[in-house]
């Protein structure tokens, strides 16, 4: 491959795969059985320019592929509100990784997918942080954190450098984090726990593997990837042990694979409390926007979303922004799940991000969510004030244009 | 001062630029510009053009290896890091930037004692085989 035999782009695309396994000491590479690309998001020329140049000789990805976002809704391209030229770039950049043979699923959450979950074990190249996070954590497959470029050139060789956290010995827990005793029942019961708890954790971490310690055994998916997305938004998290819940870890000991640790916390309430506390930037009750589905919602998070709704409506002041995957769409759409949504005033938006894309109306009041990450990236990256709540509060805020937000179970009334 | 690991080849000089946190060149550096961007980061403003970026370590965000490369092209990257840990996704950044654009910006892990010898404004130059030399303020 290197020496040009599959054409000048397979060759490139090696030199980094080369490049990576030099900076990480990786004695040989190793091969995988499938990717995740992230690349497909523009940042600039640059981005159009390499996969122009990774194109060149028919380049096509050698495992099978799934596409991250991107930074255009394709099939709903009329939701974009800012420059055209930029919009069209975008695109090109999108149909470019496409052209490799990739599946253009140009969602962040391709676990959603049945097809897409690979086993315990099983050698993968990843990215898009959250997840990352979540094929190490939840599924136990085994990836690195690759970046923009090396996704993807991993795809394009089917290698892999054998480093990181394609090897046992970097998958143990280095760090536990142990709940605190003064966090009450009620909390663990509580969706919105998990993405506070997953961003103290990131901060706990930075990019140390840790194991959790203290919560219920066997929590639900949704649970894991909103605590996984938000580790990996304060921290460099690329894969948490919790406990009872994650496959590698149904002991303590097993995510320590029987070692010690190298240090053991506790996370209190207090620095759950101040965490919450930390999501919400906005002021005022008034609400411009509500954004749901960071990562892109599941089908089953979807009928959440339309049996909290019920047959109420948002008000006309509220624009509702439900981030999803196409394929998740399609499906919603043949169930007319999506429809009970658009009639309740939401907008659906796939292959891209409310936080990335110019999507959002000018927003009059502050934007909710119940994503800390989104609550973590959007006052930077497109400047609103955000007030972070449950999946029920932000429902319940855009049917009554006004923040609806229930502080009593964190004692803070 | 002690040769430096090598994460991206090249040679290069400059007029230092020393972080006091670490940067995510996504969400934090502009392109467009070479200024940093990050609201929250104690040098909000400050231009890294053409000069040696020294920090503690890139904060990681994945994203920051197509910044890399798209300052690059630009003209508005440093000419040189050196930084206190190895850093993947800038490597792949800096080798993006070189395949495409021709441009090296050598990227070397120096050791914490040598590295924090370093001042904003000291001449430094980066040489073959991450050799560090600190000289005067210019």
């Amino acid at each position: 491959m290197l020496a040009g035999s599959a054409g000048p782009g397979t060759a490139l695309a090696m030199r980094l795969v080369v490049r990576a396994a030099e900076v990480t000491s990786a004695p040989r590479l190793l091969p995988i059985t499938g990717a995740h690309v992230d690349s497909c998001l523009d940042h600039g020329q640059a981005s159009l320019d390499f996969i122009d140049r990774l194109a060149v000789g028919d380049t096509r990805v050698a495992v099978p592929t799934t596409l991250n976002v991107g930074g255009i809704d394709l099939l709903h391209p009329e939701l974009w509100r800012g420059d055209r030229e930029l919009a069209a770039r975008g695109r090109a950049v999108m149909e470019g990784y496409r052209g490799l043979g990739c599946r253009p699923t140009f969602t962040c959450a391709p676990y959603e997918l049945a097809d897409q979950r690979p086993g315990l074990g099983e050698q993968v190249a990843w990215g898009e942080s959250n997840a990352i996070v979540f094929v190490n954590s939840v599924l136990g497959a085994r990836t690195s954190r690759y970046g923009d470029f090396l996704d993807v050139a991993a795809a394009v060789t089917g290698r892999v450098p054998e480093s990181g956290l394609h090897l046992s010995d970097a998958r143990r827990a280095r760090l536990v984090l142990r709940l605190g005793t003064d966090v009450p029942d009620a909390l663990l019961d509580e969706d919105s726990l998990y993405p506070i708890l997953g961003a103290v954790i990131g901060r706990r971490t930075g990019s140390t593997v840790a194991a959790v310690v203290g919560l219920p055994a066997g929590l639900p998916e949704r649970r894991l990837k909103a605590l996984g997305a938000a580790a990996a938004s304060t921290g460099s998290v690329a894969l948490v042990h919790v406990v009872g819940s994650t496959p590698e870890a149904p002991t303590l000991a097993a995510a320590l694979q029987e070692g010690q640790p190298d240090a053991e916390m506790v996370i209190t309430l207090a620095e759950l409390r101040s965490q919450r506390t930390a999501l919400t930037t906005g002021t005022g009750s008034r609400v411009g926007a509500v954004s749901l589905g960071t990562p892109h919602a599941s089908y089953a998070e979807l009928e959440g979303y339309m049996a909290l709704l019920g047959e109420h409506r948002c008000a006309d002041t509220v624009e509702l922004l439900i981030s999803t995957g196409r394929e998740t769409l399609h499906r919603a759409e043949a169930s007319g799940i999506a429809a009970g949504l658009r009639r309740a005033g939401a907008e659906l938006l796939v292959d891209t991000c409310s936080y990335i894309a110019p999507i959002l109306r000018a927003v009059n009041g502050v934007a909710m969510t119940d994503s800390a990450k989104w609550a973590y990236y959007a006052p930077g990256n497109i400047g609103v004030g955000v007030v972070f709540a449950t999946t029920a509060e932000c429902l319940a805020s855009a049917v009554a244009g006004r923040v609806v937000r229930d502080d009593l179970l964190w004692g803070e009334a | 001062m002690n040769a430096g690991a090598v994460l991206a080849p090249g040679s290069a000089a400059g007029s230092a630029v020393v972080l006091d946190e670490p940067l995510s060149l996504w969400g934090g550096l502009d392109p467009a510009t070479g200024r940093i961007i990050d609201t929250h980061h104690p040098q909000l403003g400050v231009t890294l053009t053409g000069r040696i970026l020294v920090m503690s370590g890139g904060r990681g965000s994945s994203s920051s290896a197509s910044v890399l490369a798209e300052a690059i092209r630009a003209g508005t990257a440093p000419v040189g890091i050196i930084l206190g840990e190895e850093d993947l996704i800038l490597a792949v950044g800096a080798a993006v930037g070189e395949e495409l654009y021709g441009v090296q910006v050598p990227i070397v892990v120096l050791d914490s004692a040598s590295r924090t010898q370093i001042r904003s404004g000291d001449r430094v130059a980066i040489g073959p085989g991450g050799t560090v030399t600190v000289g005067p303020s210019v």
